[in-house]
This record gives structure tokens, C-alpha cells and sequence, in this order.
């Protein structure tokens, strides 16, 4: 059943109005002083309703940038958005105010931060925290809100929610917060979208398959779209519909989640799947093979493929300008010179 | 083989303030009778479950926690035991890398001053000298040297966490507890850490204790594995035997909740352990894990199992290796 | 070793400036901000160049000119009941009110940092006696607490400064408590004790510059309280005494010539709400700046 509603959305993906949220040539630099960070460039990227979009990639490669700049949190200054467009329920989310931004926020648009310690206030009680947050959405009185808050929390798998409401952020521990964090982004009324930013990096993996399991099942009821930001690829694989690659601002790959692990096209992809420790073939190993290098330097970064000094497929071409989409299937995509097979020649 | 650390009897409370007046206070009881070696030159890892207790155990080995109960022996020497300057000494040896990269630096502070800030509060080399290692270090964790004049929130999460890593091997320790050290790197950055850690432990003989909740990680990197739930002990043994030939239910239901690389077959796969997850101020009765235990016996609600020896190096805590 | 110590502070003066410059860079587009701190300056100047603005002496009496009217002489905001130059008079009040400013201020922040930043820290029974106190002196409203420091210490204006200062420590004392509860939690703290640092290490080199902004709009906020203080109290006679130009003296002085010469009394008190208005102007706006938190 799941495969079948998969696919009949997949024909209707053609329809514009199937797209929920809609990232067109987004580019965002930083201004600081020591010149400009461009973090994200010339990013496209769709989200269907009722989908999940698993944004992937190096750390420090633009994905919280990505997402803050749908909900506008990317500070500014430093942060410039220096062009494209966020379409979201037909509105163009850079048009708008401050006012209706922060309508959005937290209302059709929802949001589990990455920093649990900094988004929740140190100095308030965790219950006060996300009650606050009912009562700012719903008409509800405090005691109302409270209980709200308890079942958001017992939902969460967070144990004596009614004792544990009373905690401030720095006596629960790490997964605790991030739990906490969840249920926050989860007290706001129907989200159309929620972006989930390594939403589970915290937490072990009985919990983490609870807490995707329990994701997946909201956005089901609600139809709700998930953008889903990780670094865990096995994550990626259990709930992911499509995937997109990125690398030092740039998307790399996209694909349908089955292509990509069936077959990963860019030398990044590959050297990310070979690296993970649960790769089979480590079973006897004592070392993992890991890409070498680091991600360049966002400051004095060209046009070349940001990959470019680390691939081991590297030619000429790669270090002159950033490679064309090549389309190898039906929605699997990929920008790289070498799957082109142009610098071949 | 040299024992580094003995923890002998552990045990961390937490004390909560209660708000009615006249209720007892209600105790967190986050590390629960706990007896471990490490050995020099040990990589041991700790898994479990979130709130188990794993940070506070970290916490309390390098005196950072209190301790309500037991013994700390780092070489012979009881921890609690040792006055200031001594202490201090001994801080020189061992080391933390934390779980949050965002909170464990100081936002004031521009990576050059965070990473000579160890050397500094011992009195170590001159301004040269620990530039010189500054550079040295940066470079080793993959970070590059010019980045010295940047501020902790000018960084990616994982690229903090390196800077955590290289805070921590500023004063060439002996052993370094990791908590949770790669779990908010990205897999490419992870697998050079911990083939960096793995380095450094071949060249220094560091000594590490490897919390994370990465089981993969974990599994990869150990020589011996411990498998923590609710403060407590339920299974630990050389890496090989624990992987291989794990007994206990828990154990065997973190194997399974792993998820697996690769998408095929997802839905059918559907095996997650159920259940809440117990309070540590009000734990079960008997064997801590029986409420979601899916092989739980009458007895398991009575009696907590003790830690027992199956095979040389083999502990298990449950009653089914009664 | 002693060249290594400069270039160590001069990298932290580097940084601090940095991060005082990016709040300058904002405080710019901040319009009340902008007022108050305009305002702020001229008093500062004009308390600086007092005896180069005016051509009068501020105590010089001449009968003879007794309550002129202001804007029809020389004098321009007219003469008092002993024929002073007003304008002159409020010149050199700023003069005056610049130190009690600074001065109680610079009591209560040392004090008040102090007691909050050990409070905070230790926490356990050293802040649940402090916090005691700290309430208790709080629950004595605060112009009460000052004039019964002064009626102790006896009325002068050294000591309206000192019972201004100490009155307000308990308020200090709270916003430092706060911000170093606040920050004591975060995990930088424990590694920096696991690195071996000291308390007194973690207190003033970590926690302080950590928790320094809350305490800083405090400080702009208080100057402006201190001197409508030691107005209030030199109007009560607690504070300055005669012939000081002082401006709440020169208020209380002529209390009696309100209807029949109005601008004696109405220029110091002028004087007195646009300084006290220009430092909280630039203390909302250095809230807003430097902690967005506490904006609600
Ligand atoms: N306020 C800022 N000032 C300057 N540079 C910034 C700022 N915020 C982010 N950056 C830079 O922008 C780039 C993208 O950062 P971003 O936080 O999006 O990474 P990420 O993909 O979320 O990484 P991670 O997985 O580690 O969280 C990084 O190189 C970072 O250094
Ligand atoms: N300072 C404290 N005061 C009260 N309770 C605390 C304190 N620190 C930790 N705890 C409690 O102790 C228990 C263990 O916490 P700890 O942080 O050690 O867990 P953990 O195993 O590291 O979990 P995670 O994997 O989520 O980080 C939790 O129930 C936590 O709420
Ligand atoms: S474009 Fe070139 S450098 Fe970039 S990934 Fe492809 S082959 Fe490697
Ligand atoms: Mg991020
Ligand atoms: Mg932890």
C-alpha cells in the first residue's frame, strides 16, 4: 500500500500543485571580515506535499543555512541572501514581512533546531517553555496548556512527563533536550511543513526508530512534508522519499531514495556510503576508509567542483568550472563530470 | 595487563527539588552500582540508552559530578581522595571530549585562545611553543591553522567538535573519555576521527573510554564494549564476544534497531523495541529492562539479576543465564 | 615573560573590541539609542568644559539681579532668588551629578558583581543565605533603604553617593546571580574545569565576559537612577549641601518662588529628566543590542 501511494504521487509530481515548497537558485553568502562565506549557491530544490526530502552531506556544507533561510532565521548581517526564491504555498517567503514570517513560523512551518541547549532558554522550565508555545497558537489557558504539554511529551517517549515538566533544559540529558525540542516543534497547529534539522543525532537507536516512526506517522495523518536534515545515512535510508546531496553549498546528487543507495553516481556519495563504519566489509578492519581531505575553504572557493581536491576521479575540466546536471534516470541526477563522461574526452 | 582505572561500586545521584512541601525529594539515580576496569591502551566503549546514565559516568570519573557512593581509582589513587594541586596535575592526564559541540566552547573565546587556554592554566611553554603545538594540533583534526582567529558560531557543528578533539589533546593526555565525540560529525569527518583517534591511540597509547550511542561507531572502534540501561550494567565483553554472542535482550534489541544502510524492504522491517522508557527516579521492579523485555519471566519482576561471568571477560545481568 | 604578558592582553583587547565593535555597528541603526547617546554626550561634555561655557561663576550672588526672567539679559535662563546665574548653576550641576553617577554606580557593580558572581556560582547554602538577604533589602522600597543609609551616615553628598550605591546593590546582585546561573550550566564551564581551572578562573575569565551584557544595561540604567536619587535626596537636604549647585538642591531652594519666578525651579528639574531619559534611552537600546532575550 505505502509503495503504491508512493508512486501514484510520483505521477502526479508532475503538477505543480503537488509542490509544497519550492527552492529556486537560492544563494546565501555571509559578509563577515574576513571576506564573503558563500554557504549555499544557486541551490534548487522541491518539496511535494505529504514528502520527505532528506537533505545529506558534508558538516559545515549549508544545510542548516538551507533551511534557516526558508523560515528567515539566518542572521542578518552577516548573512545575505544574495539571490533566488522560496515559494511556499504560492508565496514567495523572501517577499514577506517580519510580522508574516513569524506567523509562519512555528504555524504552517515548524521547526526541531539542532542546538537543543541554545533554543531551549536555560532559565525557564522545559513544561513552560513548550506551554508557552501552545498558548501563543491555540486560545488556551495555562493549565490547559500544561496538559497538553504532557501528553506532547509522553508522546515523545520522554518518561514522568509530569515531573519532568518542571526540569530546566540542563537537567535532562542531551537526548532528553532533543526530545523536548521535538515535542516544541510538535505544539504548533498542523504544521504544512516541518524542517527537522538532525532531528535524532542525539539519541540511541531504539529511540530514534520511535521518534522517526513517529514522525512518519504525523506526516501521515497531516499529510505533512518533512525536510529532513542529517548526516546519518542509514536515517536517510528508513525514511527518506528523495535525497539530496549537498557539498560545500553546492548540490552534488539528487535522486528517489531506492536509486541512490542502489546506485550512487557521485565520487562524493561513493566515498560517503564506503566510509560508514556499519559498511560490512569493516567487520575485521582496523582503519575505515575515509574521503581524505577537508571540505575547501568557503572564503576563497571558485567556480571549480567543490570536490574537486578530494576526488579521486579528478581531471582538468573539474577544477574550471562546475559541472552541468546529467540526468541518468527518471529523477536521478547527478553533477559531475566524470558520470558525464565529458572530461573523459 | 596494567589497570588504569578501577571504578569500583559507583554510584551518582541527583537530588530533584520537589515543589510541594512536606513531599520527599526524589533521587535520580543516573549511575547505579557500577564496577568496571580499564586497562592501559583499552579502547573501551559504553552504549545504552539515552538518560542511562553515560555522560554523568564520564562526568563523575573525571570529577566533574559528585559521587554519592564508591571508588575512583585512577593509578592506584582515589580521585575524590586527591587535594587541589594534585587534582590538577592529574587533569593534565585526563581528558574530555563533549557531547555538544555547541555548548562545551566558550563563545567568547576565538579558537586560538580556546586551544591554548590548557596550556596556559598549566603554566606550559611559551607563547611560541604553544603556537607552534596550536598549529600542530589544529591540523591533525583537519582544521586549518588560519581559522585561529574565528569565533566557536563561525562553525559548523562538526567542524566544532574538532576543535573540541584538539582542546583535548592540547596537553598530551593519557586518557581521554569521548562523549559522544563523533556522533554530530558527518560519516566522511567521523571516519577520519576515528581513524585519528585510532592513530593516536596506536602512537601515544592513549588510553580511551568511547561513549556514543552509535552502535557501528562503537562496535568499530572498541577493544571491549559495555552495554549500559538505566544506570546500570547489563552486559559487557571483549568487542568480538559481545557482537557475535550477546545475550542479553537489550543488547540483542539495540542490534536490532540499528538502522540499516539501505532503503530495500524498510517497510517490511518493523521490529522496533516498543515501550517507555523507565524513569531513572522511579525504576522498574526487578530487572530494570522487563517492562519491554519481550522474553521477561515471573522472576524478572521480582529480583534485579546480578552481573554475571558466562565465559572469561563475559558479563551478563539477566536471568535467562541464570 | 614580561613581553608574552602584553601580547596576551593585547590579543584580549583585540577580541573584546571586535565584539564591542559589531554592537556599535548595531547600536547605529537604533534611534532611541542614538538620542540617548547624544544626549549622554553633551552632559558629559558639558560637565568637562563647565568653566569654559560660561562667563559667570556658578556661586557669584548679586543682590541686585535677584529672579531675573530668563531670555532678556545676558543671563539667558535668568537668575535665582540670590541672583546666580541659573544657566551657569545647571552647568556646572552636571558636573556634580556626572560623578554621583559614576561613583555609586561604580559601587554597586563592584559589590553587586561580586556578591552575584559567588552567589551564582557556589549556589547551595552561600546563595540561598545571600539570596535571603538580597531580598530582604529588597523588600525595603529603595528610597526608604537610602535615606536611611544617609540619615545614618549623615546628610553630604559623599554619603547621599555611598547610600545610593549600596541601596542598589541588591539589584545588581540579581541580574549578575541570573546571567551566571544561567551560564554556569553550559558544558564550556565543565571543560574548562576538566582542563584544571579554577574557580575564580571560571568565575571572572569565563562566566563575567559571558554574562557582562545584562549587567552593562544595568549600569547605563543606573547612572540615570543615581542621579535622580541624588536629586531626591539633596531636595529632601540629605544630599548636597548649600551653596552646591546641585540639582536637586536648586530645586528644593526655590520651592517657594514656583508661581512668582517658575524658571528656577523649572530648568534644574528639565535638567534632571533629560539626563536621567538620555541614559535609559541608550540602556533600551543596549538591550535590545546586546541581549535580544530579555527585549520581553
Ligand atoms: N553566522 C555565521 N557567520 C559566518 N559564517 C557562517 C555563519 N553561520 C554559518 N556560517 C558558515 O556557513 C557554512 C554553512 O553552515 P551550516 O551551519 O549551514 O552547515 P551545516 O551543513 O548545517 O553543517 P553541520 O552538519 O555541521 O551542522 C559553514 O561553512 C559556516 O562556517
Ligand atoms: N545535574 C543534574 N541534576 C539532576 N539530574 C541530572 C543531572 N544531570 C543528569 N541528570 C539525570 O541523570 C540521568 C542520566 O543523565 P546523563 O546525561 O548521564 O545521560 P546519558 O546517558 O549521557 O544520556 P544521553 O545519551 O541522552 O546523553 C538523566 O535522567 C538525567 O536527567
Ligand atoms: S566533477 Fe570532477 S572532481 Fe567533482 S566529483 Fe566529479 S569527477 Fe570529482
Ligand atoms: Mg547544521
Ligand atoms: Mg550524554
Amino acid at each position: 500500500m505505502d509503495k503504491d501511494a508512493y508512486s501514484s504521487r510520483k505521477l502526479a509530481s508532475d503538477q505543480n500543485k503537488d509542490i509544497l515548497l519550492s527552492m529556486e537558485d537560492i544563494s546565501v553568502s555571509f559578509y563577515t571580515h574576513r571576506g564573503i562565506v558563500k554557504a549555499v549557491r544557486n541551490l534548487n530544490l522541491q518539496i511535494k506535499k505529504g514528502e520527505t526530502l532528506a537533505l545529506v552531506g558534508e558538516s559545515g556544507c549549508g544545510k542548516s543555512v538551507t533551511a534557516h533561510t526558508i523560515n528567515q532565521l539566518v542572521p542578518m548581517p552577516p548573512g545575505k541572501i544574495e539571490s533566488g526564491k522560496v515559494i511556499f504555498e504560492g508565496r514567495n517567503l523572501l517577499d514577506l514581512d517580519d510580522k508574516e514570517i513569524a506567523s509562519l513560523r512555528g504555524d504552517r512551518i515548524s521547526m526541531i533546531f539542532q542546538e537543543p541547549m541554545t533554543s531551549l532558554n536555560p532559565v525557564f522550565r522545559i513544561g513552560d517553555q513548550i506551554a508557552d508555545v501552545f498558548m501563543a497558537h491555540h486560545d488556551i489557558k495555562k493549565d490547559e496548556a500544561m496538559e497538553k504539554t504532557v501528553k506532547l511529551l509522553e508522546l515523545v517517549k520522554i518518561p514522568a512527563p509530569e515531573r519532568r515538566i518542571k526540569d530546566y533544559p540542563h537537567q535532562l540529558s542531551g537526548g532528553m533536550r532533543q526530545r523536548a525540542m521535538i515535542a516544541m516543534a510538535l505544539a504548533s497547529p498542523e504544521p504544512g511543513l516541518l524542517i527537522a534539522d538532525e532531528p535524532t543525532t542525539a539519541l540511541d537507536v531504539t529511540i530514534q526508530a520511535q521518534i522517526l516512526r513517529l514522525i512518519n506517522e504525523l506526516k501521515q495523518d497531516i499529510n505533512m512534508s518533512v525536510l529532513l536534515i542529517t548526516h546519518d545515512m542509514g536515517v536517510v535510508a528508513e525514511t527518506a522519499d528523495k535525497v539530496i546531496v549537498m557539498y560545500a553549498g553546492r548540490k552534488m546528487e539528487e535522486a528517489d531514495v531506492y536509486s541512490l543507495f542502489e546506485n550512487p553516481s557521485h565520487p562524493y556519495t561513493q566515498g560517503l556510503l564506503n566510509s560508514l563504519p556499519s559498511n560490512k566489509k569493516y567487520t575485521n578492519a582496523t582503519r575505515l576508509e575515509a574521503i581524505k581531505g577537508t571540505i575547501p575553504d568557503l572564503l576563497t572557493i571558485g567556480n571549480e567542483c567543490p570536490f574537486e581536491n578530494r576526488c579521486p576521479h579528478a581531471m582538468t575540466v573539474c577544477r574550471e568550472s562546475f559541472p552541468d546536471k546529467t540526468e541518468l534516470a527518471d529523477g536521478h541526477s547527478v553533477w559531475c563530470y566524470f558520470v558525464d563522461g565529458k572530461g573523459k574526452e | 595487563m596494567e589497570k588504569l582505572l578501577e571504578v569500583k561500586n559507583l554510584k551518582t545521584y541527583f537530588t530533584l527539588k520537589s515543589d510541594r512541601i512536606g513531599s520527599r525529594p526524589e533521587v535520580v539515580k543516573a549511575v547505579n552500582d557500577l564496577s568496571f576496569d580499564v586497562n592501559k591502551g583499552e579502547i573501551l566503549g559504553i552504549v545504552g540508552e539515552s538518560g542511562c546514565g553515560k555522560s554523568t559516568l564520564g562526568k563523575t570519573i573525571l570529577k566533574l559530578n559528585h559521587k554519592t557512593e564508591g571508588e575512583i581509582l585512577f593509578k592506584g589513587s582515589e580521585i575524590f581522595d586527591l587535594n587541589d594541586k594534585d587534582l590538577k596535575d592529574l587533569r593534565r592526564k585526563m581528558q574530555m571530549v563533549f557531547q555538544d559541540p555547541f555548548s562545551s566552547l566558550n563563545p567568547r573565546k576565538k579558537v586560538g585562545s580556546l586551544l591554548a587556554q590548557p596550556m596556559q592554566i598549566h603554566k606550559l611553554g611559551t607563547k611560541e611553543e604553544i603556537d607552534a603545538k596550536i598549529d600542530e594540533i589544529m591540523k591533525e583534526v583537519g582544521i586549518n591553522p588560519v581559522y585561529k582567529g574565528r569565533f566557536p558560531h563561525q562553525f559548523s557543528g562538526g567542524q566544532r567538535q574538532r576543535i573540541g578533539i584538539a582542546r583535548a589533546l592540547m596537553l598530551n593526555p593519557e586518557f581521554i573519555i569521548c562523549d559522544e565525540a563523533v556522533s554530530a560529525l558527518d560519516v566522511s569527518i567521523q571516519a577520519q576521527v576515528l581513524n585519528l583517534l585510532l592513530d593516536l591511540h596506536d602512537k601515544y597509547k592513549f588510553t580511551y573510554i568511547f561513549i556514543a550511542h552509535d552502535l557501528a561507531v562503537v562496535e568499530f572502534i572498541s577493544t571491549r564494549i559495555l552495554v549500559m540501561y538505566l544506570g546500570k550494567i547489563v552486559e559487557t565483553a571483549e568487542k568480538k564476544e559481545l557482537v557475535g554472542n550477546h545475550f542479553h535482550p537489550y543488547t540483542k534489541a539495540l542490534f536490532d534497531a540499528f538502522p540499516a544502510t539501505d532503503p530495500k524492504g524498510r517497510d517490511e522491517r518493523a521490529t522496533v523495541l516498543m515501550g517507555d522508557v523507565p524513569s531513572p527516579i522511579n525504576p522498574p521492579s526487578g530487572c530494570y529492562f522487563h517492562p519491554r523485555c519481550p522474553r521477561a519471566m515471573d522472576k524478572c519482576k521480582l529480583e534485579y539479576p546480578p552481573l554475571k561471568e558466562v565465559s572469561p571477560g563475559h558479563k551478563v545481568a539477566c536471568w535467562l543465564h541464570e | 615573560m614580561n613581553t608574552e604578558i602584553k601580547e596576551n592582553t593585547n590579543k584580549q583587547s583585540i577580541e573584546k573590541n571586535s565584539l564591542f565593535k559589531e554592537a556599535l555597528f548595531q547600536l547605529k541603526g537604533n534611534k532611541s539609542a542614538i538620542i540617548g547617546f547624544i544626549i549622554i554626550v553633551g552632559f558629559i561634555l558639558m560637565a568637562v568644559l563647565a568653566p569654559w561655557l560660561t562667563p559667570f561663576e556658578p556661586n557669584s550672588q548679586e543682590i541686585s539681579i535677584r529672579k531675573t526672567a530668563p531670555f532678556v539679559s545676558s543671563h539667558i535662563l535668568g537668575t535665582d532668588d540670590l541672583g546666580r546665574d541659573l544657566l551657569t548653576r545647571i552647568i556646572y550641576g552636571s558636573r556634580v551629578s556626572l560623578i554621583i553617577g559614576t561613583i555609586s554606580v561604580g559601587i554597586s557593580l563592584t559589590f553587586g558583581i561580586l556578591i552575584g558572581l559567588i552567589s551564582g556560582y557556589y549556589g547551595g547554602w552561600v546563595d540561598r543565605i545571600v539570596m535571603r538577604f538580597i531580598d530582604i533589602m529588597l523588600a525595603i522600597p529603595y528610597v526608604l533603604l537610602t535615606i536611611v543609609i544617609v540619615a545614618l551616615l549623615g546628610p553630604s553628598l559623599v554619603n547621599a553617593m555611598i547610600a545610593i550605591g549600596v541601596s542598589q546593590i541588591p539589584q545588581y546582585a540579581r541580574v549578575v546571580r541570573a546571567s551566571v546561573l544561567a551560564e554556569r550550566e553550559n558544558d564550556y564551564i565543565t571543560a574548562e574545569r576538566s582542563l584544571g581551572a579554577s574557580n575564580s578562573e571560571l568565575m571572572f575569565k569565563s562566566i563575567l565576559p559571558n554574562s557582562i551584557a545584562p549587567i552593562f544595561v544595568q549600569a547605563t540604567l543606573g547612572v540615570g537612577n543615581a542621579i535622580l536619587s541624588s536629586a531626591a535626596l539633596s531636595f529632601l537636604g540629605l544630599g548636597a549641601q548649600p551653596p552646591t549647585s546641585e540639582w536637586g538642591l536648586m530645586i528644593a531652594s526655590s520651592r517657594e518662588f514656583v508661581t512668582s519666578a517658575w524658571w528656577i525651579v523649572t530648568f534644574p528639574g528639565v535638567a534632571v529628566l533629560l539626563t536621567v531619559l538620555g541614559f535609559n534611552l541608550l540602556a533600551d537600546g543596549l538591550r535590545d543590542v546586546l541581549d535580544p532575550r530579555m527585549k520581553d
